[in-house]
């Protein structure tokens, strides 16, 4: 039976102090391989300064059906938000 | 012109141009995807080694280019490693030629970073980087394919062994070379056949490989002029459009 | 292969169609009716196939290129080509069906490519038409899917939209300067544009009437744009480049139509299309055989790979 490795999501850090974002996936066998295949593969056109790899087996993933009683309760809990509150007229570097 | 300078350029130069054509040939042909993409990327670096040395010659030289010096040589005029000639044939004897080519040119280029000839420095500057890299996969490879399978053992082994005899070479001063090694611009061949071993002994022992034995074969190196028999092929293929519209720009 | 979608549970499905009409994307997860899912993994993986298998007529002259810049492009082309296969497969597994089976599909001659990568490249010049008119057209088409509805398949494109740009500017370059070369390389040109202009005009696929999964992949936004919608925003971008460098399209009636603001062609010869399609192109078989043949012989490699993988994984959990 053919064995095409595992599948490794790639993370990106564009650069020093920027948060590492999803870039896309590929297949290796083992860390280093997957490292060096983003390297190869992903930033070719220097995209990046810095890498994450994870094995996709191995990412937790919130479900679909979970997403109203996850994401929808937090729709109404606008005070969290600077804008909610209101400033005297005037008042500055608040 | 410094002539010896010019001799020493085009080793250099020619050692990366036909090693990466070689893996240009390999395009399409990997064991899977990603490693077939892997080892354009090395070969990219290659040919742009290659470009670098191949411009400091012309303009040594004077009333050529690197890509006439590329592309309408004589077969003698090239300079390179016989071992870069040794044809793909399957994968394992890729990964080798790597190896042990990588092995060189990261010490090499180790020395080449402070050469007395600003150029050279610059260009090994920009070498050393790209070669850290290839020694790291391609030692990486070995180990994996070392410590795989018995079947991959039994190749990779094979793989080592056949080309073993390309491998003394790499250390073979002459004179051209003693005389750019005391004036502080080649490197110390005698440091690098130590470092060479060491670190290839390292490798095969983490790859539960065998080091080959050594012994001396009687080939004309390509220092001289010397060449496989492979290597009519690769120019008859590199300088087809060349010598079939010697007048073109393409 | 037509799914009946009155197996689909209605409401499930009319909340998806609202979703795809309100330009939500669908992502793996999400719940996708099965036809939905199969037109998709026929054509991302038909996609991803296209693109490895057009590694090769390019890799034909990778060896032979008459510069040392040309060498570089071509191979910085061709290893983007292969990644873009990558992206490709990568986001077609993403609906459950392994790189391995769609691998299988492809060697068993199940899975269909570009059948444009069926034709030859016996000169130097179809490295200029390979790049302006076969990645021309392809662009044309990926810049549409961007804005194709199943997530992946679109952040796959976004990302392959923005490295093709220089294809195609590489292939009309190497058609320019050999356009300003001597006469053989302009008779190259020419001749190469005359091989490749039809193939690329049938790369859109069949008119809109006849296209099995047009409709149905238009109204789940799957695809965007239709055939030949796309094949004549191609073939109005085309003409006037070709003019502009001297080269003559190989149509004796082509025209400028001044009221529709559109070039009207020759209708492309269908049978030729279906027969390649079918197999009987000049390369198929020696296309499918070269990618049999590397995945065979790297059998070994892969073997070897997974074994110390699973080697590394053992010596790190006894640790």
């Amino acid at each position: 039976m053919d064995n095409q490795g595992d599948l490794w999501e790639v993370f990106i850090q564009p650069k020093p102090g920027r948060p590492f974002k999803h870039a896309g996936s590929l297949h290796a066998y083992d860390k280093s391989m997957a490292m060096e295949a983003a390297r190869d593969l992903y930033t070719r056109r220097g995209e990046g300064t810095g890498l994450w790899l994870v094995k996709a087996e191995d990412i937790v993933a919130s479900q679909p059906e979970d997403a109203e009683s996850f994401f929808d309760p937090a729709d109404d809990k606008v005070y969290r938000h600077p804008t909610f509150y209101k400033m005297p007229e005037g008042a500055k570097h608040i | 012109m410094n002539q010896e300078l010019y001799q020493y350029t085009l080793r250099l130069a020619d050692t990366a141009l036909i090693l990466s054509h070689r893996l240009c040939e390999y395009t399409s042909c990997g064991p899977f995807l990603e490693e077939d993409l892997a080892s354009m990327n090395t070969g990219l670096d290659l040919i742009g080694q290659a470009e670098a040395f191949l411009k400091y010659a012309a303009e040594m030289s004077g009333n050529t280019n690197e890509d006439k010096l590329a592309f309408q040589r004589n077969e003698e005029d090239y300079k390179n490693f016989h071992i870069v000639e040794y044809p793909n044939t399957d994968f394992g004897y890729l990964v080798t030629r790597q190896f042990y080519m990588d092995v060189f040119n990261y010490f090499n280029y180790s020395q080449l970073v402070n050469s007395k000839d600003v150029t050279i420095a610059a260009i090994a500057g920009k070498a050393i980087k790209e070669v850290t890299y290839h020694l790291k996969r391609s030692s990486e490879w070995i180990v994996r394919l070392g410590d795989g399978t018995a079947e991959s053992k039994e190749r990779i082994q094979a793989c080592l062994n056949d080309l073993w005899m390309y491998v003394d070479e790499f250390f073979e001063t002459d004179e051209i070379h003693e005389n750019l090694q005391r004036q502080g611009i080649a490197a110390d061949l005698d440091v690098i056949r130590k470092q060479w071993h060491q670190k290839v002994e390292e490798v095969l022992q983490e790859a539960t490989l065998t080091k080959p034995e050594g012994a001396k074969y009687s080939l004309v190196y390509g220092k001289d002029g010397g060449h496989t028999e492979y290597m009519g092929f690769i120019l008859c293929e590199m300088q087809y459009l060349n010598n079939r519209y010697p007048e073109a720009i393409w | 292969m037509a799914y009946d979608l009155s197996q689909e549970d209605p409401t499930k499905l009319a909340e998806f169609q609202a979703k795809i009409d309100a330009e939500i994307k669908i992502e793996p997860k999400d719940w996708m009716p099965e036809g939905y899912r199969q037109n998709l993994i026929r054509q991302i993986s038909q996609h991803a196939h296209s693109e490895v298998i057009g590694m090769q007529p390019e890799g034909n002259w990778v060896s032979r290129a008459p510069s040392l810049r040309s060498k570089k492009i071509l191979m910085a082309k061709i290893q983007d080509e292969g990644g873009h296969g990558l992206y490709l497969y990568c986001a077609a597994e993403t609906l459950g069906v392994t790189r391995e089976q769609y691998l299988k599909w492809l060697h068993e001659g199940k899975a269909k490519y570009a059948s444009v990568f069926n034709y030859p490249s016996p000169t130097w010049a179809d490295m200029g038409a390979i790049g302006w008119l076969v990645d021309g057209a392809a662009i044309v088409n990926q810049v549409s899917l961007q804005r194709t509805s199943y997530g992946p398949y679109s952040r796959a494109m976004v990302r392959i939209c923005m490295e093709e740009s220089f294809h195609q500017r590489q292939g009309y370059e190497i058609m320019h300067r050999m356009m300003q070369g001597n006469e053989a390389q302009r008779k190259m040109a020419q001749d190469s544009l005359d091989r490749w202009w039809w193939p690329s005009l049938m790369m859109f696929g069949p008119h809109d009437g006849e296209s099995a999964h047009t409709s149905q992949s238009m109204q789940w936004k799957i695809k965007r744009e239709s055939n030949d919608d796309l094949r004549q925003q191609f073939i109005d971008k085309t003409i006037p480049q070709a003019e502009l460098i001297g080269l003559k399209i190989p149509d004796p009636n082509y025209k400028f139509n001044d009221i529709t603001g559109h070039y009207e062609t020759s209708d492309i010869d269908w049978d030729e299309f279906w027969n390649v399609i079918k197999g009987n192109g000049p390369c198929n078989k020696k296309r499918l055989d070269h990618h049999i043949k590397a995945h065979t012989d790297g059998a070994w490699v892969r073997e070897a790979a997974a074994a110390y993988g699973v080697k590394q994984k053992n010596k790190l959990q006894t640790a």
